[in-house]
């Protein structure tokens, strides 16, 4: 298309002199005026973000504790002697400990020294028990050279059963079991929470977008009625969605990983073993920095498949 | 006798057309029969309600009818997937009633906007808007928003946003309504020196003054939503640019 000049056409004659370059340009994104869907969008995106972060962040540290604690005791065998006469179960545990030794695949097998037993039991017994009262198992600590299986809990079981009658041989995994269980539950939990958040970002979107379809209507019908396509239109939705996503998502950002690091650090203090394993990584703050990321492209598609299907039902 | 239209050269028919905006609501437009040609000038006229901007609306693609055939350009307008009608509003320049400014974009942004809908690069834009905007005479409101404009400016950046785009058919509704007599007369010689250009322009107008402005204009007369005279609705037989009336 042409642009049509009388003055030219008619007499070949220079016209006044041409402002400068318009601010539209190819873009198209002075089609709606500005501010017409900022508002308090990017305030709520950063919220939402935010609250991503966090909820991806923990999510994550949940993974590493598992990770962690699982591969520290998947590997763990305990084997208790259960025999009352000290005498005869410190000889039973010791031979346990030699047959264990010889069998393939234990990397290390070690009597827990009683001790160290007593001060395990000290909290709920108290300090002061005593022995003939309540005689605690010999207890022998085993780690494998891969995982704990059933098979080679049978294998350790049978070495070991020759030599004292009355043992129990578990992994140590199967104690935190329940734990384990429940950190699972708190990272679908946490996976959860960003699902619903993605899902409250598109509708926000969504509303914002048909609030600025209806604002605009009349001049989206001159745009239309000039030639403009849905597309065209689309795009200054979607660009216009996507500054405010970028604004809200980097302040989002900001105040989530602020709040992860803050609370990292108070965790890190304790110094306890399962807590200390959940520290994040960087691998984890360079996918929590894609959070933002993934709201903007979140935010745009459904901005342009809002603009595109409310476009239909006009003409 | 008039003389049956030339089948070359035609751009617009209408084939029993009939146009109703509610399912229980008579119809505004009915019957209409009728072929358009390039290079002609028509003037549209009939009385308030007659039904001149239902048709005009159908003519621009605002509307489809609801019943009959209206091809556009060889094109079926009625059938058309709406993903290809932005290609068919392109090779028609508008001017509404009410103007339709976008209100937010100055006069030069406005009468750009066609040209920057259909991607025409921004060092291409700046001159022609400039010398259509100063031949309306608002080379001075360039940068002027609408809502500062009087009511005859408003129109004349409407009508300069219409032609920028130098299209096939012009379609323009009371397009000097709301201008003086020496401007609307200024206008109409813009019409048509587009029209030299090959453009067709539809002028709908309650100004019988008009008519006679143009020489070889078609006169087109609506009544209550028929043409008044199916057989001969047009004053003089349709005729292309070049060929004279019989």
């Amino acid at each position: 298309m042409n642009g049509f000049s009388p003055a030219r056409e008619a007499a070949g004659a220079p016209g006044p002199a041409a402002p400068p370059p318009g601010r539209w340009r190819r873009s198209g994104r002075d089609m709606l005026p500005p501010g017409r869907l900022s508002g308090p969008m990017p305030w709520m995106i950063a919220i939402m973000v935010g609250l991503t972060v966090l909820a991806a962040g923990s999510g994550l540290a949940l993974r590493h504790i598992a990770v962690a604690a699982g591969g520290a005791l998947g590997h763990g065998v305990s084997v208790q002697i259960l025999e009352p006469r000290a005498d005869l179960r410190q000889q039973q545990a010791a031979a346990v400990l030699a047959a264990l030794k010889a069998e393939p695949g234990v990397l290390a097998a070690r009597q827990v020294p009683e001790a160290e037993l007593d001060a395990l039991i000290a909290p709920w017994l108290g300090g002061e028990n005593d022995p003939a009262l309540l005689p605690s198992p010999a207890l022998i600590d085993v780690t494998l050279d891969g995982p704990a299986s059933a098979s080679r809990l049978a294998a350790l079981r049978a070495a070991a059963a020759g030599h004292a009658p009355q043992l129990e041989v578990d992994t140590q995994a199967s104690w935190l079991a329940p734990v384990f269980g429940a950190i699972a539950s708190l990272q679908w939990l946490a996976a959860g929470l960003v699902v619903l958040l993605g899902a409250a970002l598109c509708a926000a979107v969504l509303l914002a977008v048909r609030t600025g379809l209806g604002n605009h209507r009349a001049t989206l019908e001159i745009v239309h009625l000039l030639g403009g396509t849905d597309r065209q239109i689309a795009r200054v939705f979607q660009r216009s969605i996507a500054l405010d996503a970028a604004l809200g998502g980097a302040v989002g950002l900001a105040g989530g990983a602020g709040a992860l690091w803050l609370v990292g650090t108070r965790f890190g203090v304790l110094g306890a073993g399962l807590v200390s394993d959940g520290a994040l990584a960087w691998p984890d703050w360079l996918a929590l920095a894609g959070v933002p990321v993934a709201g903007v492209l979140l935010a745009m598609a459904t901005a342009r498949l809002t603009v595109l299907a409310a476009l239909k039902k006009m003409l | 006798m008039v003389s049956a239209p030339p089948q070359t050269g035609e751009i617009v028919h209408f084939d029993n057309v009939g146009l109703r905006y509610g399912s229980s609501d008579p119809e505004v437009l009915s019957d209409l029969g009728f072929s358009l040609y390039a290079g002609s000038f028509y003037f549209l006229t009939g009385a308030s309600g007659a039904g001149k901007t239902s048709l005009l609306k159908l003519l621009y693609l605002s509307q489809r009818p609801t019943r009959g055939l209206v091809r556009l350009f060889g094109i079926d307008g009625v059938t058309l997937p709406r993903e290809r009608l932005p290609g068919l509003r392109r090779r028609i320049g508008v001017v509404f009633q009410d103007c339709r400014l976008v209100p937010h974009l100055s006069a030069f942004d406005n009468v750009a906007l066609p040209l920057r809908v259909a991607g025409v690069p921004e060092s291409e834009v700046a001159r022609p808007v400039a010398d259509m905007l100063e031949w309306v005479g608002l080379a001075g409101r360039m940068q002027a928003l609408p809502a500062t404009l009087s009511g005859g400016e408003q129109q004349r950046v409407a009508i300069a946003r219409a032609v920028i785009g130098r299209p096939e058919l012009l379609v323009a509704d009371e397009p000097t309504g709301n201008v003086d007599p020496e401007m609307a007369v200024k206008l109409l010689r813009l019409f048509e020196a587009l029209n030299r250009l090959g453009t067709t322009v539809v002028v709908a107008t309650h100004d019988v003054h008009l008519l006679h402005q143009v020489q070889d204009s078609l006169i087109m007369r609506l009544d209550r939503g028929r043409l008044a005279d199916p057989t001969g609705a047009l004053r003089y037989p349709p005729r292309r640019p070049g060929v004279g009336a019989p």
